[in-house]
């Protein structure tokens, strides 16, 4: 019996991004950490944490972060506010971290995977921390700290415990990079830690309603493929801790790549107390309904949306649209989209196409009109006419100088067929037919 | 003595060339040297000041010399909020306030001693020795603005900058027998002053006259888009019904029937037909026992303070957490407790709902009364040593002033009474509903000109 049979997999997945606004999340700072020139030149008394400084929020990132949240059909806080996260680190600025605890801008959405549903519960807006650089200097060892990322503004969208395996969580993160790109709010760079990872992972014993009494987090994944084998990992073993009728420790674990396995970093008996408390220095903010009305009505249709469209309007396969509607930007799956459209006007074969690009063998890129794309797909599959009589000649002369694949073919090893017509197309200089010369090549072969 | 000058006089003889910066300057600085050493007013002063003021002399303040507060920023001096934590703290940056006192022809003529954080209403928590009270040197200033509050007493400036969170502008001009306004939560730029409480810190003047109050927060109101809680609509000209008629005005009085406030209660009684001689009607008015509005503050305070003080923890500025004094860290250690899941109710939350509790009371109070008058502090000001063994003694000090402290509401101390013997001072709170800061200075003025307890006024 394996674990699957005894145990069900509780997984939730936190995703960070970082937002790309012109300015930092509370002051007017630069807000382009990756391309700064020198540590600590895109700072102020805000984001360093000056006496007197004060956060000043940012518009465009609130928006932002409801456009995310309204795009993966959360409700939205009308009522919303920040609220102070208190913990000591070097990396934190102002000891505390600007957060949103009980009341964040969007909650309750979801975003399909082929594997099922998966609920959001949250979609909040914080500030990015500093960066933390352990260096030696002179042969002694420094930690120097650099704060052109604090207070970067910094989304994070928590799931509900739905995923089930590796395979499902690469699958989401996947598809919540694309989304995010594809809204065009954040770069999502994961090497740079512009997109981070936390996944929440236990088992529970099948046929037991309530969550496992602990639970394991991993955290700094910077890559899907770790994400996936870090879970898988994790999953083996807590089962096999539970099978040996022990519980797995609540802990934070790391991914050790060139081992690949999961490893303890530190041990977490009890929750954590941050001392959450409304943040005086910015007032409530309210949204009205009309304001999320017009954020949603501006939300392009997502790739989701779209294959959905696919699928029904040109009978393509749901894995046919999902892959094809795996793009990065709104305009790349417009254009997509308006080829479709051509294609069904002059009523060719959308399958075709679809299986063409999947497959690569038709190459286009948006540099190309709609236009130019079909004409392109077009002469793939264009043939020239060739006189019956010339291909019956043909046919003669190939089966004449092959005698022993004729033999083989008619003692029933029908792949030789595949050599024949290569034959037969290569003794002209003509795209002929694939179709015609097979049906005719037969004929002659069973005559 | 041009040091003597009120900022509406001072103004008035600088724009007639009746004398030079250079003189008023000098006459300052003299006064400095002879009184700080003893009174410890300055922590560190303005080399540059005269230089500065010469090049702000067309402006509205035409260079007149401000003793700021040394918990606002200043980009030219060190600023350490009376703790050692910042010893030699040089911002990189001008606090809202002071880019605006600049802006508008003030010089910041030196950074003057608070409590350390401005945790205390005595400066006795100063890092940097107590300040005492010019008008006795055997008593304390009050605080925490007590070294703005004893150099307008002791004609060290022409006025003064302070910052209040619950009484810390208006106690300490009571008790140095000035004028002290704390404008509406919002009123003034908090941007660059060391957060204490951030949700009731309201940086404000401390004048010599009712009137100078109103010309110097005409100078440093206003939105700021540093501060999101500061209020976006225009600051109306605050000196606009000084003069008028107080004829018809409904003034309630404040009365706590409470252990300890009988002297004041009976010295302010006897003022009170001052102001319905001037028209106004007075009534005894009753609001919400103010011992509910010191438990509030003591939460919230706390609990803010343990947290804006989390960022000193001496790796960008500063010296490290060890240098906090006893106050600090007692305030930081209940603040933490309060918003620690430690307690099995949410304290900070608790008291919020009182705090709106207060906000009601105070709605239903302006529903009948155009203003509210009452002592600003218990009693006169207390001997040197006072503060020690009483861990409450501010927030007891400041009892009259926290409902309007933990509302947002403004408010104006004017002095009301002094004694001949001590040489102190009483000091009348006079608040108005929010943003109608112009209706106290309104109110005032018209007792201060019609009675003889301001010393500014007496001379002229």
């Amino acid at each position: 019996m394996s674990w699957q049979d005894k145990y069900k997999p509780v997984i939730g997945l936190e995703t960070h991004a970082e937002l790309k606004t012109a300015s930092k999340m509370f002051c007017g700072c630069v807000n382009d950490p990756f391309g700064a020139k020198q540590p600590n030149s895109h700072t102020c008394p805000v984001c360093l944490g000056m006496p007197g400084g004060l956060p000043v929020p940012n518009k465009k990132a609130i928006e932002w972060t409801l456009k995310i949240g309204l795009a993966t059909d959360c409700e939205v806080n009308l009522f919303s506010k920040f609220d102070r996260k208190h913990y000591f680190y070097p990396d934190l600025a102002k000891g505390y971290q600007i957060s949103q605890y009980d009341l964040p801008f969007c909650y309750g959405g979801k975003l399909e995977t082929s594997q099922g549903i998966i609920g959001i519960r949250r979609v909040h807006l914080e500030e990015d921390t500093a960066k933390l650089l352990h260096k030696k200097i002179d042969g002694k060892d420094v930690s120097l700290i650099d704060f052109n990322r604090s207070g970067v503004p910094l989304v994070e969208i928590v799931t509900e415990p739905d995923i089930r395996n590796g395979a499902q969580a690469k699958e989401y993160g996947k598809k919540m990079r694309q989304l995010l790109r594809y809204l065009d709010v954040a770069d999502c760079d994961m090497e740079q830690g512009g997109m981070r990872l936390e996944a929440n992972i236990s088992l529970r014993k099948k046929g037991t309603k309530e969550l496992p009494s602990y639970k394991v987090e991993i955290k700094n994944i910077n890559s899907f493929r770790f994400m996936e084998q870090a879970i898988d990992y994790e999953l083996e073993r807590q089962a096999k801790i539970l099978d040996s009728g022990e519980t797995p420790q609540q802990e934070t674990r790391g991914w050790d790549a060139t081992k690949n396995q999961t490893f303890s970093q530190r041990s977490k008996e009890e929750a954590e107390d941050y001392r959450y408390f409304p943040e005086p220095d910015i007032p409530p903010i309210r949204f009205t309904e009309d304001q999320v009305e017009k954020i949603k009505s501006a939300l392009p249709e997502t790739p989701q949306q779209v294959a959905g469209r696919w699928e029904k309007d040109y009978e393509l396969t749901a894995a046919q649209a999902a892959q094809l509607s795996t793009v990065e930007s709104e305009s790349e799956l417009a254009w997509l989209d308006s080829i479709l459209k051509l294609l069904n006007q002059q009523k060719l074969d959308i399958q075709l196409f679809a299986n063409d690009l999947i497959n690569k063998k038709l190459s286009v890129t948006q540099k190309l009109t709609p236009e130019e794309v079909v004409k392109r797909f077009e002469s793939l599959h264009a043939t020239e006419e060739i006189d019956g009589g010339e291909l019956a000649g043909l046919i003669q002369e190939v089966l004449k100088n092959n005698q022993d694949a004729v033999e083989k073919y008619q003692a029933g090893e029908q792949q030789v067929l595949g050599f024949l017509m290569g034959q037969v197309l290569g003794k002209i200089d003509k795209k002929l037919d694939p179709k015609q010369v097979r049906n005719a090549l037969q004929t002659a072969l069973e005559d | 003595m041009l040091n003597q000058l009120t900022l509406t006089q001072t103004i008035e003889g600088l724009k007639k060339n009746q004398f030079s910066l250079d003189e008023l300057y000098q006459a300052v600085d003299q006064a400095i040297g002879k009184k700080n050493k003893k009174l410890n007013a300055y922590l560190t002063l303005n080399e540059k000041s005269l230089a500065t003021a010469k090049k702000q002399s067309k402006k509205a303040l035409m260079g007149v010399p401000i003793a700021v507060k040394d918990n606002f920023c200043t980009a030219e001096l060190r600023t350490t909020a009376s703790s050692k934590v910042l010893d030699n703290f040089q911002p990189p940056f001008n606090a809202t306030v002071v880019n605006k006192l600049e802006e508008n022809g003030g010089v910041v003529l030196g950074k003057t001693n608070l409590d350390a954080w401005a945790h205390g209403s005595s400066t006795e928590t100063s890092d940097y020795g107590r300040t005492l009270n010019p008008r006795n040197t055997d008593y304390l200033p009050g605080g925490s603005s007590g070294g703005s509050a004893a150099a307008v007493a002791a004609d060290m400036c022409i006025a003064a900058i302070g910052s209040e969170t619950a009484g810390s502008i208006r106690q300490p001009a009571a008790w140095c027998g000035a004028v002290g306004v704390k404008p509406t939560y919002g009123r003034v730029s908090r941007y660059g002053v060391a957060a204490m409480a951030s949700s009731t810190d309201s940086p404000g003047p401390i004048t010599k006259t009712v009137e100078d109050g109103a010309v110097l927060l005409n100078a440093i109101a206003g939105h700021d888009p540093l501060d999101a809680t500061t209020n976006e609509e225009k600051s109306p000209d605050f000196t606009k019904l000084i003069g008028k008629s107080i004829k018809g005005l409904k003034i309630g009085y404040i009365y706590h029937d409470t252990e300890g406030l009988e002297m004041v209660n009976e010295k302010l009684e006897s003022q009170l037909p001052v102001l319905e001689k001037l028209g106004a009607k007075v009534e005894k008015a009753s609001a919400l026992d103010p011992h509910y509005a010191i438990g509030v503050y003591t939460v919230v305070q706390r609990a803010e303070v343990s947290s804006n003080l989390a960022r000193y923890d001496g790796i960008r500025y500063g010296n490290d957490r060890s240098y906090f004094c006893h106050e600090a860290k007692k305030r930081q250690m209940l603040g933490t407790y309060t918003i620690s899941r430690a307690t099995e109710i949410n304290t900070y939350q608790l008291a919020q709902k009182v705090r709106t509790l207060f906000v009601e009371d105070m709605k239903k109070l302006f529903s009948k009364y155009d203003i509210l008058v009452s002592a600003t502090s218990p009693g006169f000001a207390k001997k040197i040593g006072a503060t020690e063994g009483s861990a409450m003694f501010g927030e007891l000090e400041d009892m009259l002033l926290e409902p309007s402290s933990i509302t947002g509401y403004p408010g104006i101390n004017v002095p009301f009474y002094h004694d001949p013997q001590t040489n102190l001072f009483l000091g009348m709170s006079l608040v108005v509903p929010m943003w109608e800061e112009q209706k106290m200075f309104h109110v005032a003025d018209a007792f201060e000109k019609n009675t003889d307890w301001n010393t500014w006024r007496k001379q002229s």
